[in-house]
């Protein structure tokens, strides 16, 4: 019974970070038309936005170890602490959830040049093309953060008050074998409050409203003497910017190194088609059925029964969903059909 | 090297020949030198100069090791052509290095990148061999790119002096004539480990194994059962992990009721940074188990991981090859040009293909001529000191090196951004010695077509 | 950049300098360093792959995203074969081929229920399926990470047959008919089988089948309502296409008599798929360019060390070579990734079709340049708004 709550909490920790990163991509995807090759370097991006700001203030004092004579090595102690002592300490424990605020502006700066720069070129171009275009930007990016931060993971971690589990099970009267990293909870709720607010944009706002038409007629839109185009790049900018947070979010949980958006490129593509093209409530619940999904059948009686099931078990559900629903979860007609 | 590149004129028919006239001549006289002096593949001759070929993982998840891998070999060359302070050339012996390059040949070198992908790291070293005309290949950070690139080069009869590989299979199963090792493997790593794991956590645990779902995985966490095993501990589950899995949330929630107070893992890399990091991100290691307290253990970790693990890694019981803090003559004339040359102390990497290097040169002073076949005979059963580990041994049956293991912790409060690991432990030689029958597999010949 | 424009060549004549072309690559390859018979070998084999990619993506439209996988197949085929059978490449290819259009058929069967991305996740399901098998537990038959290799005790059922007394004491290599099937052999006998499927590549081109295929391409619907199941011709190509990649797949084991797990992974079907593009899709020789480029750029560039651009620099002075050398050091070497990074912007760009494209536009211009000056190009570009 513990081992059934606890997947299942694991499936919903797997499924909002997947549900977070395909987010972006869908919308995307859906309202543009483009096959974004370099999503996944969006959300590293992201994740090295956090590694700056650690970076940053973590600027050390540097004081050499005498103790070492072939090289020159340092105690490092960084200036924030010497100047403001406990507040600074402070500062640099909570560097990860600070650098949203750094990540935001900055990841909607890239989004905007990206799409003014790039992709409104692409529009009219095949899918072919723009897979093309936006996978030699993504190794370019990623070669990029190699040649300045290395290849190696670095690591990020939450503040230290969030460090340990939470006694879940105690919560639900459970006992008190079920824990669970508080940090994992925290992204588990901010997917949660970004994939509503992001729903709430589109959904509620008469901005949002005009997206969605020009999701579905772009030309009527433009009839009705609306810039359209204006509101893509803010759009294309919104996606890079979730898929930035999702990115400093992740870093505590997985250590991010240059290569960690390819290794999530193929997933949140599997998420979102599965999902539907077009369609945000269909990657959100894409998202959590693959990853409820996963973490069952990672399940050591599974994999008796199954042995490596949790190798395919992601691309097996993909190829049962989209055999049996020809536009995946929710998928609209029409929307990239062809 | 020329007449290679040349369409029609067939290198391996003339090979061919020149190795069926030699066996036909028959055997006593094959050993006496000069019998052989005929010709073999990329035979520099009288160009002057010796090219070896560094095969480095140059992009993909081990580029920082493979980087580290590229300058301790720059250093060996300029050492060995006379250049710098000469590094471990002074404390290596019985050596023959003069320090006036490899029996008169200026040593020179080409790179390439394996990508850690079996297909690229061959394809890497078949250009170095068909093109660049290297007289020997080495480097590499995973153990499926050694045995794939050490059979090419069985085939192709140039010698494979391994980087990082810590499977068994490399000398063992997959062992071949051509390939060599000085890097300590997964059997050695749970020899060494065990004694200490009976030291600091008692003879009476339960170990829970999450292993990487491929063959090094598979052969270290074999080897560390059975060591762990003898100690009287209990095996709860081992359970395998996809490659690259990212988040092992999954495989480390079940650990928690599973009743096992020691979790072990068989990662390397990526792998073991996320698993790590999320193993203690559940609270394993402040939980109580059996009246015990829970620990983890890294049977294979090294300084750059250690990096990555930022704080997660404290603590931790692991074995590596060689750290830099090792007091030792070699060790230190090693990381004393080292970290003059780069301004850092060079990874266990670093070391093993340094001092492989090394080895290779000194194995052709040793045989008086660069013919594959006589510098395999050298090294061979050949015993050294002065390289770091203390006195070494290559053993001939199976091509591996055999040296002390150190046992290392992740330091709780590092003096420096480089003092990472602190050796708890250095196991003799004696301990980590195993027959080389148990694993199988067969050297080959020394003469190939 | 879909239809064939009126083939400025005869096809007869276009074989003709192909295969000259092809069968002269060590020779003209030399000054750019890439005439070593490995790297003449990938360029053909990656060329067949190509093709065989071409062949799908250009006629009919649908992007497999899945390719790989019976580059696998087709490798652990032919090397099944020369551990179980003979050390003779022709079973070890016919097997390669064999076994990539089984898996196709059945892949295809399913796959093609679905048109545009969700085919394309469908194959690349498929593909990764099979990948993260064969690199843990199909290890008995796949030999997972370590890759799939020859063993001096296999059974090799016909060459025992055939042959008496002890076996030699290393491994046999490939061989045809007593021809051994590395180095230059290799290469040449590769060469042949690309010039060969380059023959059945403008056949297929400018078949009925072919004409039907771009028909369904340019509207499936309109198709359909004539009454005609599209079905079983989009399914032809594809058996056809993946038997191409088996082929590939086979040529990478006879040269080498290894296959490894990583060869089915996605980002080898997503470097099939940049080949294509990059070389032009669609385009009769445009994937084989494409194909050769990228291998060039993943051999050559990455080899490019330091010391290799000192030499090449050595004429500048001291002062310049300091800062030169570093900075080109970004693209080369370790970096090479970079400028492949860049080439694929680069190209998309500004030749929208790809390489062929671009030497389209460089014949234009000459041969208009002649006649009238300041013509405007035929081709549209939208990139340059």
């Amino acid at each position: 019974m513990d081992a059934i709550f606890i997947q299942i909490l694991n499936g919903l920790d797997k499924g909002a970070a997947y549900a977070l990163i395909a987010l972006g991509l869908t919308l995307v995807f859906g309202t543009l038309g483009i096959v974004n090759f370099a999503h996944g370097a969006l959300f590293m991006l992201g994740a090295f936005c956090a590694v700056t700001f650690q970076k940053l203030v973590t600027i050390s004092d540097r004081v050499r170890d005498e103790g070492v004579t072939a090289f020159v090595a340092y105690k490092e102690t960084p200036y924030l602490e010497i100047w403001f002592g406990d507040t600074g300490a402070t500062i640099i424990d909570y560097s990860v959830p600070l650098s949203i605020l750094f990540a935001i502006p900055i990841m909607l700066l890239i989004g905007f040049v990206m799409e003014r720069g790039l992709i409104k070129h692409f529009y009219k171009r095949s899918h072919a093309e723009q897979i093309l275009v936006t996978f030699g930007l993504a190794i370019v990016i990623q070669e990029l953060i190699k040649a300045y931060f290395g290849a190696n993971p670095i690591p990020q971690p939450a503040p230290e008050i969030l460090a340990g589990s939470a006694n879940v099970g105690s919560w639900f009267g459970l006992g008190n074998n079920l824990v669970y990293p508080w940090w994992r909870l925290i992204y588990l709720t901010f997917s949660g409050v970004t994939i509503f607010s992001v729903f709430a944009f589109l959904k509620f706002t008469t901005y949002g409203m005009v997206v969605r038409a020009g999701m579905r007629d772009r030309e009527t839109v433009g009839l009705l003497g609306i810039d359209i185009e204006r509101r893509f790049t803010i759009v294309f900018a919104i996606a890079a910017m979730v898929a930035g947070v999702a990115g400093v979010m992740y870093t505590p949980i997985l250590p991010p190194d240059y290569h960690m958006g390819m290794d999530f490129l193929v997933l949140s593509f599997v998420v979102v088609v599965v999902g539907g093209m077009g369609s945000l409530g269909g990657a959100v619940c894409a998202g959590f059925l693959l990853g409820i999904v996963q973490s069952f059948a990672s399940m050591n009686e599974v994999k008796e029964i199954f042995p490596g099931i949790d190798q395919i078990i992601l691309y097996l559900v993909a190829v049962i969903v989209l055999l049996v629903l020809p536009r995946g979860l929710m998928g609209r007609t029409g929307v990239m059909d062809d | 090297m020329n007449d290679i590149k040349k369409p029609g004129v067939s290198r391996r028919g003339l090979l061919k020949a020149g190795a069926i006239t030699g066996l036909v001549a028959s055997t006593p006289s094959f050993f006496i030198k000069d019998a052989w002096a005929a010709d073999f593949r990329n035979n520099p001759k009288n160009t002057g100069e010796l090219k070896l070929g560094f095969n480095v993982p140059q992009s993909g998840p081990y580029a920082d090791e493979g980087a580290d891998e590229l300058r301790a070999y720059k250093l060996a060359v300029q050492h060995l052509n006379g250049e710098g302070d000469g590094g471990m050339l002074n404390t290596f012996k019985p050596s023959m290095l003069t320090g006036k390059g490899v029996l008169g040949k200026k040593v020179t070198f080409a790179t390439g990148d394996t990508q850690t992908k079996s297909d690229a790291a061959r394809a890497s070293a078949k250009r170095m061999i068909e093109k660049d005309g290297v007289l020997m290949v080495t480097g590499g950070s995973s153990s499926g790119v050694a045995v794939a690139v050490q059979s090419l080069c069985q085939e192709q009869g140039i010698i494979f002096m391994a980087g990082l590989t810590h499977s068994n299979d490399t000398t063992g199963k997959d062992k071949r004539r051509y390939g060599f090792r000085h890097f300590f493997n997964a059997y050695m790593s749970g020899a060494a480990l065990a004694p200490v794991l009976n030291k600091e956590y008692g003879s009476d645990r339960r170990a829970y194994h999450l292993t990487a779902d491929y063959t090094w995985g598979w052969t270290q966490e074999e080897s560390i059962k059975n060591s762990t095993e003898a100690l009287g501990w209990e095996t709860v589950q081992t359970v395998k992990t996809p490659v690259g899995a990212g988040d092992f949330s999954q495989y480390i929630t079940p650990v928690l009721n599973s009743g096992a107070d020691v979790l072990i893992l068989n990662h390397y890399g990526k792998d073991m940074i996320n698993s790590l990091t999320q193993a203690v991100q559940f609270g394993l290691r402040d939980k109580q188990v059996n009246g015990k307290n829970f620990e983890i253990v890294v049977p294979l970790f090294s300084r750059l991981m250690a990096q990555g693990a930022g704080d997660a890694i404290k603590g931790i019981l692991g074995t590596t090859n060689w750290n830099w803090s090792l007091q030792d003559d070699g060790s230190q004339a090693f990381v004393k040009s080292f970290g003059a040359e780069y301004g850092a102390p060079p990874s266990m990497a670093a070391q093993t293909c340094y001092a492989q290097t090394l080895l290779y040169a000194n194995a052709c002073e040793m045989a008086g001529t660069f013919y594959p076949p006589e510098v395999i005979k050298q090294l061979e059963g050949f015993n050294f000191d002065g390289m770091g580990n203390g006195p070494t041994f290559y053993r001939a049956e199976d091509h591996q090196c055999f040296k002390d293991v150190l046992v290392v912790r992740g330091n709780e409060n590092p003096s420096s951004q480089f003092d990472l690991l602190k050796v708890v432990d250095v196991t003799p030689r004696a301990q980590v010695e195993y027959d080389w029958n148990i694993f199988g597999g067969s050297l080959g010949p020394y003469i190939v077509e | 950049m879909t239809d064939m424009k009126k083939p400025v060549l005869n096809d007869m004549l276009l074989l003709f300098i192909f295969s000259a072309v092809i069968l002269l690559m060590p020779f003209w390859l030399e000054p750019f360093g890439a005439a070593y018979p490995d790297l003449l070998q990938k360029f053909a084999i990656y060329g067949i792959f190509a093709i065989g990619f071409n062949i799908l993506l250009g006629l009919t439209g649908y992007l497999s995203f899945g390719h790989a996988a019976f580059l696998g197949v087709g490798s652990y085929a032919a090397v099944w074969s020369f551990k179980l059978l003979t050390m003779n490449v022709l079973p070890a290819v016919l097997f390669g081929v064999l076994f990539a259009g089984a898996l196709a058929a059945i892949i295809g069967f399913l796959s093609l229920r679905r048109s545009g991305i969700y085919f394309s996740i469908l194959t690349l399901a498929f593909a990764q399926m099979s990948y993260n098998l064969a690199y843990s537990v199909l290890t008995p038959i796949t030999n997972g990470e370590t890759g799939l290799q020859l063993d001096r005790s296999d059974p090799r059922i016909l060459d025992r047959m055939f042959s008496e007394g002890e076996p030699a004491a290393g491994l046999p290599s490939t061989d045809l008919f007593g021809v051994t099937m590395s180095g230059y052999p290799g290469f040449y006998f590769c060469a042949v089988i690309l010039i060969v499927c380059f023959f059945i590549s403008i056949r297929i081109f400018r078949s009925p089948f072919g004409l039907m295929l771009k028909g369904i391409k340019s509207n499936q619907n309109r198709m359909q309502y004539t009454g005609l199941n599209t079905r079983p011709y989009m399914q032809t190509a594809f058996i056809i296409s993946g038997m191409f990649a088996g082929l590939a797949g086979s040529l990478l084991a006879v040269t080498d008599p290894l296959a490894g797990a990583e060869r089915m992974q996605w980002t080898a079907s997503g470097e099939v798929v940049l080949m294509t593009i990059l070389g032009g899709v669609g385009t009769l020789i445009g994937p084989i360019l494409g194909a050769a480029l990228i291998k060039y750029f993943e051999n050559i560039f990455s080899s490019f060390n330091d010391t290799v651009l000192e030499q090449a620099f050595s004429f500048l002075p001291e002062s310049v070579l300091d800062v030169v050398v570093p900075l080109m050091g970004l693209f080369v070497g370790s970096g090479w990734q970079l400028t492949l990074g860049l080439l694929f912007m680069v190209v998309v760009i500004f030749l929208p079709g790809g390489l062929v494209e671009g030497f389209n536009r460089i014949f234009k211009f000459i041969r208009s340049g002649k006649k009238r000056k300041g013509l405007v190009e035929p081709t549209q570009d939208q990139a340059s708004e």
